[in-house]
């Protein structure tokens, strides 16, 4: 029975990975790279530089901006200029249906910003959770993706009973399987908690759409007000339908500064214009893991605090706390980059995993490879080099876009999706091994070409020495990766005509 | 030694049957799976000894693995009968669950 259940994993480990791979792929290099995503803003907008500003000038030129542009909305945000992202973000709500609207502005002006139109390092992070399609169908599909890797990674664990003895054994040159197989392992067990927390934290993030059952049952869906019960947002006050005069903002931020010591990160005016609107001031998150920002609610009219949000009790601290372990906003230095590392380890096991589907499957000389093998081989070259050539020529675009060009942003985004369609129809007319090592050392062509493109066409000098130095190491790693799983291929076809190696297949197809 | 495993053993009995076989399993484990979890979350909201906001946040975290226990259970188990059997029995004492506390317990206060 014992035996049985391990078999049954071991399958289900194979075919949910399998099914999920593409997709999780995707979203694991996507939010990796989210980890740095203030980084890839800056170097993506290198018009402006990071500096220190005052919060309550730079709101009063937010909200100034927004009572022109957006006299009727339901709701302004003010995302406050902060010292890694010296923007002013504005954003107005029209109905709870629409779309926010958005503009980017200077902070010390309150003119839309003269820096390139581009989404920065948001772009990669909306993919990362909605894939850049339309949000619900993308969130269902990205967790989909995720619910089936959650499955694929309990059953991998069942399946692979010796992890600590896989984890010393790394035999790369043995035979090529087990080779992918160790490889695979030690990727997937050297951060297996990792791999554990990320995928479920990101379940959690999106929870209440994905279950919104809880909230159905005990607030007949009333979903705000499960928020606001559980002091993650404040009471929603209906406008009162006739207009009202606001007292000044300066004040008030001053007034809810002095309550709380982190710094300022949004001010939020509900119902504006109205004799019922609210201001919000929302605080960046305290030091700890819980993913809570403080907030201070004040009557616009007459001043007085009407909220205070803060203070969770312990299953909504744990919730957030899931959230907050996602997005790791708390690390900072060595602590993001282990995280990095961790998301870079969780690429490389779905890659390896990928791979190994196929090394596992790899017809013998002579035979012709059927449908479902060519369909996955061009899947996983299409996804484990395309997204990376996608991504480096989103940076490129970047660059070379001129800054005027009208839908600038949606011209770079553009760059990604035709590059990255580019490189996964171009290996379908090439050998396949040889595609790998051809399109390895096409993306790695591409991003060393990032720094170089940076330094002509930009004056910052050496200002992004690290974010250069990652993209040499990057376009080194996927031209060397690309080459060898060329020389693996190549390698195990030649070795392949004694029939010994078939039953090692078997074997090793019910462990993957 | 090595085809025990239910649907290895399915698998030798010929395409189509291997094939029904799997797409059973996989409808049963998203469908059945969501049931299962959908109807405990909304269970435990109603019913655990906190205040709603609180249970409602334990029930959601707790949700996704007990989806992910169904799941692997409809994959585990011997036959397709026996899998659809162990999510039927917990989704139907849990539905009795829900319409009891909808029905009978009065709504606990507001938090």
């Amino acid at each position: 029975m014992r035996q049985a259940f391990r078999q049954s994993m071991g399958w289900l480990h194979t075919w949910s990975g399998l099914v999920a791979g593409w997709v999780m792929f995707a979203v694991f290099v996507t939010g990796t790279a989210t980890y740095y995503r203030t980084d890839i803003s800056l170097w993506m907008r290198p018009e402006l530089r990071a500096g220190p500003s005052e919060p309550a000038p730079a709101a009063e030129r937010g909200l100034a901006y927004l009572k022109t542009h957006a006299p009727k909305a339901m709701a302004w945000y003010v995302s406050l200029p902060q010292p890694d992202r010296p923007l002013l973000g504005v954003y107005w709500m029209d109905s709870l249906e629409a779309p926010l609207g958005q503009a980017m502005l200077d902070a010390g002006t309150g003119e839309p910003t003269r820096a390139r139109a581009t989404q920065g390092g948001d772009f990669l992070y909306r993919f990362h959770y909605e894939l850049q399609m339309m949000p619900v169908l993308g969130r269902w599909i990205v967790g989909l993706a995720a619910m089936i890797l959650l499955v694929a990674l309990i059953s991998g664990i069942v399946t692979h009973r010796r992890i600590i003895a896989d984890f010393f054994t790394f035999r790369r040159d043995r035979s090529t399987q087990r080779g992918w197989l160790d490889a695979h392992n030690v990727t997937g067990v050297l951060a297996l908690p990792f791999h554990l927390m990320i995928t479920y934290t990101g379940i959690v993030t999106l929870g209440v759409m994905y279950m919104p059952w809880g909230v159905t049952a005990a607030y007949k869906g009333d979903e705000m007000r499960f928020y606001v019960e559980s002091a993650q947002s404040t009471t929603w006050r209906p406008a009162a339908g006739r207009p009202g005069e606001a007292v000044p903002l300066a004040p008030l931020l001053a007034r809810a500064r002095a309550e709380v010591s982190e710094p300022l990160e949004m001010v939020i005016v509900n119902n504006p214009g109205d004799a019922n609107a609210t201001v919000v001031a929302v605080f960046e998150e305290p030091h700890g893991l819980a993913h809570q920002h403080p907030q201070i609610a004040f009557d616009a009219a007459s001043g007085a605090i009407v909220e205070r949000v803060g203070g969770m009790r312990p299953a909504a601290h744990a919730f957030t706390s899931f959230m907050g372990l996602h997005e790791a906003h708390f690390a900072s230095g060595a602590l993001r980059l282990l995280f990095f590392l961790c998301g870079v380890m969780g690429s490389a096991t779905i890659a390896t995993g990928l791979v190994l589907w196929t090394v596992a499957r790899t017809p013998k000389a002579g035979e012709v490879p059927g449908f479902g093998l060519r369909l996955v081989r061009s899947l996983n070259i299409g996804t484990i080099l395309g997204l990376p050539i996608g991504i480096a020529a989103l940076f490129l675009a970047n660059r070379l876009l001129p800054v005027e060009l009208a839908h600038r942003a949606t011209w770079e985004g553009a760059a990604f999706f035709g590059a990255w369609g580019l490189a996964a129809l171009v290996p379908l007319a090439r050998p396949h091994r040889r595609a790998w090592a051809e399109m390895g050392l096409a993306a790695g062509g591409l991003f060393g070409a990032v720094p170089v493109v940076g330094w002509l066409t930009t004056d910052r000098g050496l200002d992004f020495l690290w974010f250069d130095a990652a993209m040499l190491v990057l376009g080194l790693v996927l031209a060397l990766g690309g080459r060898k799983v060329g020389l693996y291929e190549a390698r195990r076809r030649a070795a392949r005509p004694a029939g010994r190696d078939a039953g090692l297949t078997q074997k090793g197809f019910a462990q993957a | 030694m090595t085809n025990q495993s239910p649907i290895d053993r399915e698998r030798f009995r010929g395409g189509w049957r291997y094939r029904a076989a799997v797409a059973g399993r996989v409808l049963l484990a998203a469908f059945g799976g969501y049931a299962v979890a959908a109807l405990a979350t909304a269970f435990l909201s109603l019913t655990l000894p906190m205040v709603r906001s609180e249970a409602v946040a334990t029930a959601t975290l707790l949700s996704f693995a007990i989806l992910a226990g169904a799941v692997i259970w409809v994959f585990a188990a011997r036959t397709l009968a026996r899998a659809t059997l162990g999510l039927v029995l917990p989704a139907a004492l849990l539905g009795l669950g829900v319409w009891a506390a909808m029905t009978l317990a009065p709504m606990g206060p507001p938090a």
